[in-house]
C-alpha cells in the first residue's frame, strides 16, 4: 500500500510531534479482515515513523484475547494509548483518526507523553472528586472539523481520573453502533450510556453531566 | 466539494490544524488582543502587529465560522480557495510576523479594571490588555419553531459538513436562503436522494451560486415557504410547512433538517460592557469602537448585515488601526 500520509502533511506531524516529552505505546487491535483495520495499523506504523518516543505493538483481537479484554476492547479497529509506564490511563480510539479526527489523535499523543500544560483550580478539584466509573463515547465522523475537540476534551479528562474511560467512536465505521445511540449528529457525547451531550462542549459541560452520573 | 465523504481509502485525508497550545503570557500588558480567531481577529492582530502593537490572538479554535464552511469563493485573490486552506494561509501570515497565537482557550471572564481590560480563561489565568478586539462571530441560529429542540441531533443538524454522512440515500431538507444554506444544499446533493430547500422568502445568495445548484437534478426549491412546525417519532419524520402565498398548510415529509440561517452574534459575555442592538448584537461606530473607549468590534459579532470573510477581515483591520490612533492620542 502507498504511504497514506501525503509528504506535506507527513513533515508537519514530525514538528508537531517534537513537542513529545515521554515515550509512549500504541496498542493497536485487528482482526485483518473489517474495513479499514489495514489503513488503521498503517496510519499508525506510519506516525511512529516520525518520531522515536512512539511504540506499536499489533494484537489479533481473536488469539490475543486476554489483553483485549484487559482494555475493553469491543469492535475493530480500535486502539488504545498506554503512557510511559505502559499504564492504561482509559483513551481509546475505535476507526481510523482520519480527516479532521488526525487532530485529536496527535493531540493524544502528545498529552501521553507529557506535553500539557496541568488543569489549576476549580476545574482540577472537580475532575479529582470523580469517584465513580465513567464510561464516556464521543461519535465523530471525518468531515466533523468540530469533533476533535470533543475527543480530546474526553480523553483529557480520562487522563485526569483513573475511573474515567473516554473514546473516539468513527461513526460510519460503526453503523450499527451509532444506530443505536441514535447518532445523526457530531459530536456526540454519551455518558455512561445515559446522559448526551451534542457539540463540542466545553469540560464544564461535561463535568456537569457527569456528575449527574 | 465536500471533504471525507466517502470514507475510503482512495479518499483518505488529512485536515492537519494547528495543535491548540493552551499557552498564554500572563505577564505581558497588551496593547491590542484580539478575542477571537476568525477573519475579524485574525486581521485585527495582523494589522496591530504591522503597526508595531503588542499583540496576540486568543481564541478556542482557529478559523471561526470559517471551519463550517467548504469552500470560499468570494475572498479577493482566489476564485475559489478551501475554506481549510484559506485559514491556514491567514495563519501562516501572522506566524510570519511572529503574532503569538494562544489556541485551545475559551475566554469565560472579561472586565475593566484600572484602565485596563481583563480577560479571564476557562482554566483561572488572566490576560491584560489597552485595547481590545471583541471577534466572538456567530453562533448558528435556530428556527425557533416547535419541535426543533426534541429533534436536534435526531435528525435536525447545524453542521452539513459534520452530519451529511448520516442522510446518505435519504430525503433532507435545507433551512435557509443565503449563500451557506444553497452550498449545503449543493454538497448534500452529492450524497442524499433528493434535497429540497425551504425558505420563507426569496432567496438571497449570489446568482453564481444559484447557477449552480439549479444545474442539480435532485435539488428542489420551496420558496415563500415557512416552516412551522417539526415532527416525528423518535427521529424527525417531517415539517409542518405553510405556503405564504396561498396560506394552504401541509406535511412535507423528509429523513433530515439541515438549519442554515444564519448566526447569532456570540455577545453574552460583554453584555454588561457594551451597548447591544435589540437583535444582541453589538453597536460599534465608524471606528469600529463599540460604546466602552478602547473596547472595538468587528465581524459577525457586531450589528452587520452583510456576513462575508472580507467584510469581518476588512472590520479587524479598521479595528486595530483605530486602535492604535486611539492609544497615540491618549498617550498610553
Amino acid at each position: 500500500m502507498p504511504n497514506l500520509l501525503p509528504q506535506e502533511v507527513t513533515e508537519k506531524i514530525k514538528e508537531i510531534l517534537r513537542e513529545m516529552v515521554n515515550p509512549i505505546t500504541l496498542v493497536f487491535f485487528t482482526d485483518g479482515k473489517s474495513p479499514t483495520v489495514k489503513e488503521t495499523e498503517q496510519l499508525l506504523r506510519e506516525t511512529a515513523q516520525l518520531s522515536s518516543k512512539i511504540n506499536v505493538l499489533v494484537r489479533d483481537v481473536n488469539k490475543d484475547v486476554e489483553e483485549a479484554k484487559k482494555y475493553a476492547i469491543q469492535r475493530v479497529p480500535s486502539f488504545v494509548i498506554l503512557d510511559q509506564n505502559l499504564a492504561y490511563k482509559g483513551v481509546k480510539f475505535n476507526g481510523i483518526p482520519a480527516g479532521h479526527e488526525i487532530n485529536s489523535y496527535l493531540s493524544a499523543l502528545l498529552e501521553m507523553s507529557g506535553a500539557s500544560s496541568p488543569l489549576e483550580g476549580d476545574l482540577a478539584k472537580r475532575i479529582q472528586a470523580i469517584k465513580k466509573p465513567i464510561d464516556i463515547k464521543v461519535f465523530v465522523t471525518l468531515s466533523c472539523p468540530h469533533c476533535p475537540g470533543a475527543v480530546q476534551t474526553a480523553h483529557r479528562l480520562a487522563m485526569e481520573n483513573g475511573n474515567i474511560k473516554a473514546e473516539m467512536i468513527e461513526a460510519q465505521s460503526f453503523p450499527e453502533l451509532s444506530r443505536k445511540y441514535h447518532v445523526s449528529s457530531v459530536p456526540k457525547i454519551v455518558i455512561n450510556d445515559q446522559f448526551e451531550l451534542l457539540g463540542n462542549q466545553p469540560i464544564e459541560a461535561f463535568l456537569s453531566e457527569i456528575e449527574k452520573a | 466539494m465536500m471533504r471525507g465523504y466517502e470514507n475510503g481509502v482512495k479518499t483518505m485525508f488529512f485536515s492537519l490544524e494547528t495543535p491548540k497550545t493552551k499557552e498564554v503570557d500572563e505577564q505581558t500588558v497588551y496593547d491590542f488582543l484580539s478575542l477571537g480567531g476568525g477573519p475579524a481577529g485574525l486581521n485585527g492582530a495582523l494589522y496591530a502587529k504591522r503597526k508595531g502593537l503588542k499583540t496576540a490572538v486568543v481564541t478556542y479554535d482557529l478559523g471561526g465560522q470559517l471551519k463550517n464552511t467548504t469552500s470560499i469563493d468570494n475572498y479577493l485573490g482566489f476564485e475559489s480557495i478551501d475554506a481549510l486552506e484559506l485559514i491556514d494561509r491567514f495563519v501562516n501570515h501572522l506566524k510570519s510576523l511572529e503574532v503569538p497565537l494562544f489556541t485551545g482557550l475559551r475566554i469565560t471572564g472579561f472586565e475593566k479594571k484600572d484602565d485596563l481590560f481583563h480577560v479571564t480563561l476557562e482554566d483561572g489565568r488572566v490576560l491584560k490588555t489597552k485595547t481590545a478586539l471583541i471577534a466572538f462571530g456567530g453562533s448558528p441560529r435556530k428556527l425557533s419553531v416547535p419541535g426543533e429542540d426534541t429533534f436536534s441531533g435526531k435528525g435536525v443538524s447545524y453542521c452539513a459538513t459534520c452530519d451529511g454522512p448520516f442522510f446518505k440515500g435519504k430525503n433532507v431538507v435545507i433551512a435557509g436562503g443565503g449563500n451557506s444554506a444553497v452550498e449545503a444544499a449543493i454538497d448534500l446533493s452529492k450524497v442524499a436522494k433528493n434535497v429540497t430547500i425551504i425558505h420563507r422568502s426569496q432567496f438571497r445568495a449570489d446568482q453564481t451560486t444559484l447557477n449552480q445548484l439549479y444545474k442539480l437534478s435532485n435539488v428542489h426549491v420551496l420558496l415563500e415557504t415557512q416552516i412551522l412546525e417539526l415532527q416525528g417519532n423518535k427521529t424527525l419524520t417531517g415539517l409542518k410547512i405553510r405556503d405564504k402565498k396561498s396560506g394552504k398548510e401541509s406535511l412535507f415529509p423528509t429523513d433530515g433538517l439541515f438549519v442554515e440561517i444564519g448566526s447569532v452574534a456570540n455577545t453574552q459575555l460583554f453584555a454588561a460592557w457594551v451597548k447591544l442592538n435589540e437583535r444582541g448584537e453589538i453597536i460599534v461606530d465608524d471606528h469600529q469602537q463599540t460604546s466602552l473607549e478602547g473596547l472595538y468590534a468587528a465581524g459577525d459579532v457586531t450589528e452587520q448585515v452583510h456576513r462575508q470573510v472580507i467584510i469581518s477581515a476588512a472590520e479587524g483591520a479598521k479595528a486595530a488601526l483605530y486602535a492604535n490612533n486611539w492609544m497615540n492620542q491618549k498617550g498610553i
